[in-house]
């Protein structure tokens, strides 16, 4: 009996009308699309971008080359070198991250007891040569500083779940 | 004036000039078609489809045409240059000159033939040597094997489809496109064939959609599993005119399925009292409504695209070969025995 309905129902392709018919509904309903130049999805405060290096508001940077996020960096896209400044303060010389080694784990900033290195919301930049991508302490503070505002705020805002 | 009418009055010219009045709007169908294909199947998908290039992407098959024709074509190392270049032609030479015959009203039609139907069968059975030669000039494994199964599948489609339009011949004692879908008029919508012959008409589409090696038949396709079937070696315009062919296929097989089952240019209408529409111009027989039943067929092609997966090989094979063409030689018995009983308003003795 169960072999003699399942014989009619596939001559009769009853299946494939169920599956037509869903198809059908799904050709009228609302399309998820985002449109992306012109429309974005929402951005959480932790999100993972493109890498900076902070500053205290009096200008000092705030890297102490303790190199914990050199240790911690599972891709082993961090280069630091560190020097005694004339004032006897221990500072990075050299603190290159590339960024085609990097996985963006966030890893490092985790790492910074002085949230020095922070992953900022930019995620719209490119390179058009290898070197584009290897960013170097001039670039990173460069970023720090255009977008303090921004990356201030989000720590903020993340503070009170830490 | 007058010298215009005059050339037009060269036979040669004449025909060039119905021939232009058909292909051109052919191609420029099958261009669009690409981008309801791709709009449609969006939609299905709950995404929105190509909408960037001109208002509403109305330009994107004109980009795509533009990309094919600037591309390289790649001759592949050791391939025969010859057959590489003469294979795309067969197929589209062959995909077009079927539509010599295709009727788009009671009088419109380029080549008046009695046999209309038959040479349809016979032009689409040559185009496999395009598929065929395409593969073996290519001197590539992946393009051979895939050719041997799409040349396959189409071979063993063609005998279903050939079967299940026997019932039409059966029943209009008819060749002829055009006089076949004169045989359906005088009674409205019940005088089409679709009615007797619904499981015939069934497996012609079905038939239909695996000889042009569509979705879910488009083993030979596969591209979300393999690379891209017999012309995997192609580029340029070469693929372009595959491309072609292969739409101009579906279309065709549309058509046939409209002029065939549907009653073609006839109206729907023709024998409806209610609101007096019998009289009005919707009851006539028009090209409006060819086209109209075409799209809807047109359409089924994109909605199965987006609906079902891909049958596995053997079970394409299967689905042809003892299902098919069991029902469809089944089927014209009971075409026989219907004629015998003389059931109307289709079956008239002539």
């Amino acid at each position: 009996m169960r072999a003699l309905t399942q014989f009619f129902k596939s001559l009769f392709l009853l299946e494939l009308f169920k599956g037509l018919s869903l198809t059908g509904r799904y050709l009228f309903a609302k399309k998820f699309t985002v449109q992306y130049p012109e429309e974005k999805t929402p951005q959480s405060f932790r999100f993972r971008g493109l890498h900076a290096l902070r500053r205290y508001q009096n200008g000092e940077e705030r890297c102490i080359a303790c190199k914990l996020c050199e240790a911690v960096c599972p891709a082993m896209a961090i280069t630091i070198e560190s020097e005694e400044r004339a004032d006897g303060t221990r500072r990075t010389k050299k603190y290159d991250i590339d960024l085609t080694k990097c996985i963006f784990c966030g890893f490092c900033e985790e790492s910074c007891p002085v949230d020095s290195i922070v992953e900022t919301r930019i995620f719209e930049y490119h390179g058009e040569e290898r070197e584009d991508l290897y960013m170097t302490k001039e670039k990173l503070l460069a970023v720090g500083d255009k977008y303090e505002s921004q990356i201030s705020k989000d720590r903020g805002e993340d503070a009170s779940y830490r | 004036m007058e010298l215009i009418l005059s050339i037009y009055e060269i036979p040669l010219i004449n025909a060039l000039v119905k021939i232009v009045m058909i292909l051109v709007p052919l191609l420029l169908t099958v261009a669009y078609f690409t981008y309801f294909e791709r709009k449609v199947i969006g939609y299905m998908q709950i995404r929105i489809g190509p909408n960037r290039v001109g208002p509403r992407g109305w330009l994107q098959p004109i980009a795509d045409a533009m990309k094919l024709m600037f591309k390289e074509i790649i001759f592949p190392q050791n391939a025969s240059k010859t057959l590489f270049i003469i294979a795309p032609i067969i197929s589209i030479a062959t995909a077009l000159a079927a539509w010599a015959v295709v009727p788009f009203g009671a009088e419109l039609v380029l080549a008046e033939i009695n046999v209309s139907l038959i040479y349809i069968l016979a032009m689409t059975s040559i185009g496999v040597y395009g598929v065929i030669i395409a593969g073996w000039a290519s001197n590539s494994k992946y393009a051979i094997i895939s050719t041997l199964r799409s040349a396959a599948q189409i071979v063993s489609y063609e005998i279903a489809m050939g079967f299940a339009l026997v019932g039409v011949i059966m029943i209009s004692h008819s060749l002829n496109i055009g006089d076949i879908v004169k045989m359906q008029s005088g009674s409205g919508v019940w005088g089409w064939y679709v009615w007797p012959l619904l499981p015939l008409f069934v497996i012609y589409f079905i038939s239909g959609v695996a000889e042009t090696n569509r979705a879910p038949f488009d083993v030979a396709e596969g591209e979300s599993e393999i690379v891209a079937g017999f012309h995997v070696e192609y580029s340029g315009i070469l693929f372009a005119l595959f491309f072609l062919a292969e739409y101009a296929n579906m279309i065709l097989i549309a058509v046939l399925a409209a002029l065939l089952f549907l009653g073609g240019w006839l109206s729907p209408f023709e024998q409806v009292e209610f609101l007096n529409l019998g009289a009005s111009f919707l009851a006539g027989p028009s090209i409006i409504w060819l086209f109209a039943k075409t799209i809807i067929f047109m359409f089924l092609y994109l909605w199965f695209r987006a609906t079902f997966p891909r049958y596995r090989y053997d079970q394409i094979m299967r689905l042809g070969w003892k299902v098919f063409i069991p029902i469809t030689i089944v089927w014209i018995y009971v075409v026989g025995i219907m004629y015998y009983m003389e059931l109307s308003p289709w079956f008239v003795r002539v």
